[in-house]
């Protein structure tokens, strides 16, 4: 009989009682920058379990304000990537590339990583069959590889939408890595029935929607936050390599009244020695090769 | 368990929109706008006037700054009413002060109800803009065409009649829209809509008739929001105001002409308080060279001179 109380997706690997963790060149942290490039739909069909839109649709200004993303935002947080050699990692609504391509041509040019966040937006995972959730794998591998020439390493559910055999799927289709989970700051593996599966720290505190929106911060004081939480753990990196990503939205970080302060708070970091400005799938793949197999030994110990 | 077969089919995958209300374009690319003078930045003082009806009600959702409490709810009754008593003067003496030009949205019902506040704007030559009939009336697709055009014909003729100028920019009670909105304007003879938050641009959106142009008003970072849902201080709000203009303004350069409006409920930026801020805030934008102060109407018959052909 499962356990409905525990996801069963990790083994408790306590902070300080776990294999050392270094990162290419001796790096105490690595530092990944997530932004999620997303298409929201004007007219999306109902789900069972949530509703796109708060209001009735259409809902103009909710619509509207996504859409802001893609017209004027994404511009001003590429730009403040650029001015530091930051590489994006993008949480992509692969129905991205058919609508905008232009926007994921300058991603690819700049080698920037796409994975997967689902097709759309506002199409949720919630309710949909194992058959139906294995289709939207599928169709965001084929459609990242078309366009992009990019096999996807990473996985982000539509909206965090997850059901309890989506991490089963996932490895079973050849992804690397989840960014669902949000119970560690290093890489760790994920329970899975067959194949192999990590999580990445993805973090919500440091993600836009949640600084802006959910705990209602000032531009500024968001600024200072990815500050803090950077020299926090590029602290305790000396112990052992730690990870920190900020996941974005480009239609929240990038407008005119919050970028300044973003744009310092990269250039904070990448102002640092020993800080590997990497991407998911290089995190996932360095973790894998130097620490899955211990990792996977210390936390069946732990269990025994 | 499983959803309908429709849920995993996505008619609207395709290039561009998903819709057909206006192509996508990316602010960067557009061609250059030159405002007045060389000016880099259009400031487009917003001030809103709204009555919020003692027995508004809730459809089909509450418009922001909406009634709560149990009728009668005297208590946010009378405290948005202040603006229009009170504190739109305090913002007006600020506009003399500095000798800005200015759109005002106003309902229409402000203007049935207190005809001499709309003579004391329009002695001032401040552009009246449309802003529905009250905010217990949301236009939405629970209303037939025939309902909200009827909406549509009677806020612009009263405000067209109180203010003695035709109406040609519109912002619906909480932005909120049904399909039809932007064909019933286009054929009340809107010419430009500030309900769409997507760009910081002007924008042609198509219509059943004439195109309406949409215009950038600030959403996330109008005093509303970053006073009374995202419980910013006074300080917040000029420091995001101050750090807006400055993207503006710097990016102008590059890239032509930017706009910056400035939301200014009369309830909520016109207390007492607040009015420092907004002092601060004014000074400081026209304490620039590279400024031009100008109306809806005058930014977008400019912007329509330079991009229609």
């Amino acid at each position: 009989m499962t356990n409905q109380a525990d996801p069963q997706l990790y083994s408790f690997l306590s902070y300080h009682r776990r294999p050392k963790i270094t990162w290419p060149n001796g790096a105490r942290i690595a530092v990944w920058v997530a932004p999620n490039i997303e298409f929201y739909e004007f007219d999306p069909p109902p789900n069972p379990k949530r509703k796109p839109w708060a209001r009735p649709l259409p809902d103009v200004l909710a619509y509207s304000h996504r859409d802001y993303g893609n017209r004027a935002g994404w511009q001003r947080m590429m730009d403040a990537m650029d001015a530091v050699g930051i590489r994006g990692s993008v949480s992509l609504n692969v129905a991205m590339c058919e609508h905008h391509p232009e926007i994921i041509e300058e991603c690819n040019e700049r080698g920037w990583e796409f994975y997967s966040h689902g097709i759309y937006n506002t199409r949720y995972t919630y309710g949909m069959s194992i058959e139906q959730e294995r289709e939207i794998i599928v169709d965001s591998i084929e459609t990242v590889r078309k366009w992009t020439g990019q096999s996807i390493a990473g996985w982000l559910s539509p909206a965090l939408s997850n059901n309890v055999w989506t991490m089963d799927l996932l490895a079973e289709a050849g992804i690397r890595y989840t960014c669902d989970l949000f119970h560690d700051d290093q890489p760790m593996p994920v329970a899975v029935k067959s194949g192999k599966l990590i999580s990445i720290p993805y973090s919500l505190e440091m993600n836009d929607v949640i600084a802006y929106l959910t705990n209602q911060c000032p531009p500024r004081h968001y600024g200072e936050t990815i500050k803090r939480q950077f020299d926090q753990l590029y602290a305790e990196g000396e112990r052992s390599g730690t990870v920190m990503c900020i996941p974005l939205h480009p239609y929240l970080v990038g407008h005119p009244h919050r970028i300044q302060p973003f744009a310092e708070a990269l250039q904070h970091i990448a102002g640092h020695d020993d800080v590997w400005l990497a991407t998911g799938r290089e995190i996932a793949e360095h973790f894998y090769s130097h620490y899955y197999d211990d990792m996977l030994t210390a936390g069946a110990e732990v269990k025994s | 368990m499983s959803l309908p077969p429709e849920y995993m089919q996505y008619p609207m995958r395709r290039h561009g929109m998903d819709h057909d209300r206006y192509p996508w374009s990316s602010l960067t690319d557009r061609p250059r706008i030159e405002w007045p003078g060389g000016a880099r930045v259009a400031l487009w003082v917003t001030p809103i006037l709204q009555w919020f009806p003692l027995n508004m009600t809730a459809t089909p959702f509450l418009a922001p700054g909406g009634l709560t409490m149990p009728y009668p709810d005297y208590r946010h009754y009378t405290n948005r009413d202040y603006g229009n008593r009170v504190g739109i003067f305090r913002i007006l003496d600020l506009l003399d002060r500095y000798k800005l030009a200015a759109s005002t949205f106003v309902n229409a019902a402000i203007a049935e109800r207190y005809p001499s506040l709309l003579r004391d704007l329009v002695g001032r030559k401040i552009e009246i803009v449309g802003h529905g009939l009250d905010m217990g009336h949301l236009h939405h697709s629970g209303l037939s065409e025939v309902q909200e055009a009827e909406l549509v014909k009677r806020s612009c003729d009263v405000l067209a009649s109180a203010a003695g100028q035709s109406i040609k920019g519109w912002l619906s009670p909480g932005r909120s829209q049904s399909w039809h909105t932007l064909d019933i304007l286009a054929a009340h003879g809107i010419e430009y809509c500030c309900d769409w938050a997507n760009d910081d641009m002007p924008y042609e959106m198509h219509t059943s008739g004439k195109d309406v142009l949409s215009m950038p008003l600030v959403h996330e970072s109008d005093d509303r929001m970053i006073l009374q849902e995202f419980r910013h201080t006074e300080e917040d709000w000029l420091a995001q105001t101050k750090d807006r203009f400055d993207v503006l303004y710097r990016e102008a350069e590059r890239y032509g002409g930017r706009i910056m409006s400035l939301p200014l409920h009369a309830w909520i930026m016109g207390v007492p308080y607040r009015a420092t801020y907004l002092r601060e805030a004014l000074e400081y934008i026209a304490g620039h060279d590279k400024v031009w102060v100008a109306t809806g109407q005058h930014i977008a018959a400019e912007f329509r001179r330079q991009t229609t052909r």
